[in-house]
């Protein structure tokens, strides 16, 4: 069964038709890579989904309702948590209270005025926070800064913030960008137990092809705003099109 | 103690104890003796140091955790005086209505113009606060006059309904805001060898709201709304990202701290039974972000520090003039003691915003947390000589 369903959808920046016909149908359960050349709209494609633009036409919708014309709030409380390229992390809070907004959102939805308690007082989000923490192996960094983490450590702690939130789909966008081959790893193994272990989506839009095929069980290949074909790694990997898309037409 | 953790307790004593023994710890010198043109322990002083002190810890809700800068707050404070003022006319002269009134006009006021200003982030929030602030200025200045007093201002007079109370006193005189009989003027001295204290009813009064005040904002900085405030400071697009909607959040904040402002211009009028439109002037509205970062933008108590400091120097350099420098300076030779005094002149008297802009300009520059980072880096140095011996110490035997 499908849990994200994108049909038709165009997207059109001033003179560059930066999406066309996009559809794209993501399977409960996978791990679902997007791939394609710079300037395929991987990144186009994924802004629609999580309600940053909105498409010209077509439509997405993400279990069974339509996300479009609603604020990135709202899709993320439908379900749908976001991992940026450079992590995105409250940087002048402490690794702990990053650990709990997450955990307010879940329980008290998008807003709630609980301004005379003390936060270290709602024992059930304190607890949560601190099993999220461990279960990310931060728990020593508890009452760090979160802005002086390394690269690594910001990334696992912005996907320990998603994962809080128990999302049906988790979003990444191109999760190992600028990282060192040893943090890479450490991420495609992060990946891989969340998926193994977690009842949970992931679509994952990536450049470098070690972390695609370590982790994706189906590819989307976009090119010029189109998905030229969608298939499983191994037809992907010998596919003539995907190379000629890839290394140009002499190749 | 009180919901709070040992430190913000401390604090919270720190500042209970500060205000409510201000009149001894402002008047550290003797009446009559030549430093005692220093002393601030006087009613009217030490009301406006709370009173602004409970403007600033209200505008520090807002800029301090949500990092929205407003240039329109003093808007708040003149409606807060207005309300209260005009409860005056028409209720009596009991100043908890008046306060209670000056909240909560400041309060709608607040969600009417949060609600448009909000729209917008950086610059542009500011600049449209801004505009609203003027706007209000020019109303109560002109348009409004029948409601506002226009230029005079809107002061009490004998004709006043005062439904509750008495138009007049039974002298013939405007009767004079009190709480339940004890009038808001009304002062004691102590005096004590060459030294007089001074115990005002007024100051008093402002002084515990303000202790509720600053308990209030400890509440709300350690609340998981307060978190929410400074995540939006810190990153508004993950806080987007992980379900939170911004907006009733800084609505929130601006509203909590537009009451704030409100309660203050409400204490100034009962201190003071008259407002002025020019209390709602840009001036004003700059003068309590000046307050807030010279603190210590963020910290609990950088506001109330910096509210006291400035007005300490308003009131304090603005009374020097040549005469008292050539006073102190009468020891010189003549030529060089007007040399000294033509130097220092520009900066005392009604030259004492120079002197202010420069204390301002080396703290941002020098101390950019405030007069709180100063206190904490002192603290620092002290108390890092003392770790160091005791870890040399420690250590050493295991060697």
């Amino acid at each position: 069964m499908s849990i994200l369903e994108v049909k038709d959808v165009g997207k059109r920046f001033g003179g560059l038709q930066a999406l066309s016909d996009v559809n794209l149908s993501v399977k409960e359960n996978s791990v679902h890579a997007i791939i394609g050349p710079n300037g395929a709209g991987k990144s186009t494609l994924l802004n629609c989904l999580v309600g940053k633009l909105i498409p010209d036409t077509g439509s997405v919708m993400f279990d069974g309702q339509s996300v479009l014309g609603r604020s990135p709030y709202e899709i993320n409380q439908m379900g749908i948590s976001r991992v940026f390229q450079t992590p995105e992390i409250f940087g002048e809070l402490s690794v702990m209270e990053n650990m709990m907004i997450p955990c307010f959102a879940k329980r008290d939805g998008a807003f709630r005025m609980h301004a005379i308690e003390n936060m270290m007082d709602e024992k059930d989000i304190v607890e949560r926070a601190e099993h999220m923490l461990e279960e990310m192996n931060m728990a020593d960094k508890r009452d760090m800064h979160a802005a002086a983490m390394s690269r690594g450590d910001k990334r696992r702690l912005e996907i320990g913030m998603c994962l809080a939130q128990e999302p049906r789909l988790l979003l990444l966008d191109e999760p190992t960008a600028g990282m060192a081959r040893a943090d890479t790893n450490n991420t495609i193994d992060l990946l891989k137990q969340i998926s193994d272990e977690r009842d949970i989506t992931i679509a994952i839009i990536e450049h470098d092809m070690h972390v695609v095929f370590s982790l994706a069980n189906r590819i989307t290949v976009l090119a010029q705003g189109t998905p030229l074909v969608e298939d499983d790694p191994e037809n992907i990997r010998g596919n003539p099109k995907v190379r000629e898309a890839y290394l140009g037409e002499t190749a | 103690m009180l919901g709070l953790n040992k430190k913000d307790t401390s604090l919270l004593l720190i500042v209970v104890v500060l205000t409510l023994f201000a009149p001894f710890i402002l008047n550290p010198f003797p009446e009559g003796s030549a430093m005692a043109q220093f002393n601030a322990g006087y009613p009217d002083l030490m009301q406006r140091f709370v009173i602004f002190g409970i403007f600033a810890i209200g505008f520090n809700i807002l800029f301090g955790l949500t990092g929205y800068l407003s240039f329109g707050h003093a808007a708040f404070l003149g409606i807060g005086s207005y309300g209260a003022v005009w409860m005056f006319k028409i209720l009596g002269m009991n100043v908890l209505p008046a306060i209670v009134l000056a909240v909560i006009v400041a309060g709608l006021f607040a969600v009417v113009i949060g609600y448009v200003s909000l729209r917008r982030s950086g610059i542009y929030f500011s600049i449209l606060t801004l505009a609203f602030a003027q706007m209000m200025f020019a109303l109560a200045y002109s348009v409004l006059t029948p409601i506002t007093g226009g230029e005079t201002g809107l002061q009490l007079t004998l004709n006043d309904p005062r439904i509750l109370g008495a138009s007049q006193t039974a002298g013939g005189n405007i009767p004079v805001p009190s709480l339940f009989g004890m009038e808001m003027r009304s002062s004691t001295d102590l005096e004590i060898a060459g030294w007089v204290f001074t115990f005002n009813v007024g100051y008093y009064f402002s002084a515990l709201i303000m202790i509720l005040a600053f308990y209030l904002s400890i509440r709300i900085f350690r609340s998981p709304f307060g978190m929410m405030l400074r995540a939006i400071k810190s990153n508004q697009n993950r806080l987007s990202y992980t379900g939170l909607n911004p907006r009733p959040y800084t609505l929130a904040a601006f509203v909590i701290s537009g009451m704030y402002a409100g309660l203050a211009g409400g204490l100034m009028a009962s201190m003071d039974p008259l407002a002025g439109a020019e209390r709602m002037q840009w001036t004003a509205s700059g003068e309590v972000v000046l307050m807030t970062i010279l603190g210590g933008t963020g910290t609990l108590i950088g506001p109330v520090l910096g509210a006291g400091f400035i007005k300490y120097f308003e009131n304090i350099f603005s009374k020097i003039n040549d005469n008292i420098l050539h006073q102190w300076f009468a020891f010189l030779p003549d030529g060089l003691e007007d040399f000294v005094v033509f130097i220092i002149h520009p900066f005392i008297g009604k030259g004492w915003h120079l002197t202010l802009g420069i204390l301002f300009m080396l703290v941002v520059i020098f101390l950019p947390g405030g007069l709180v980072e100063g206190g904490q880096r002192i603290r620092k140095a002290i108390k890092g000589k003392k770790a160091d011996d005791t870890e040399t110490a420690k250590t050493e035997p295991a060697e």
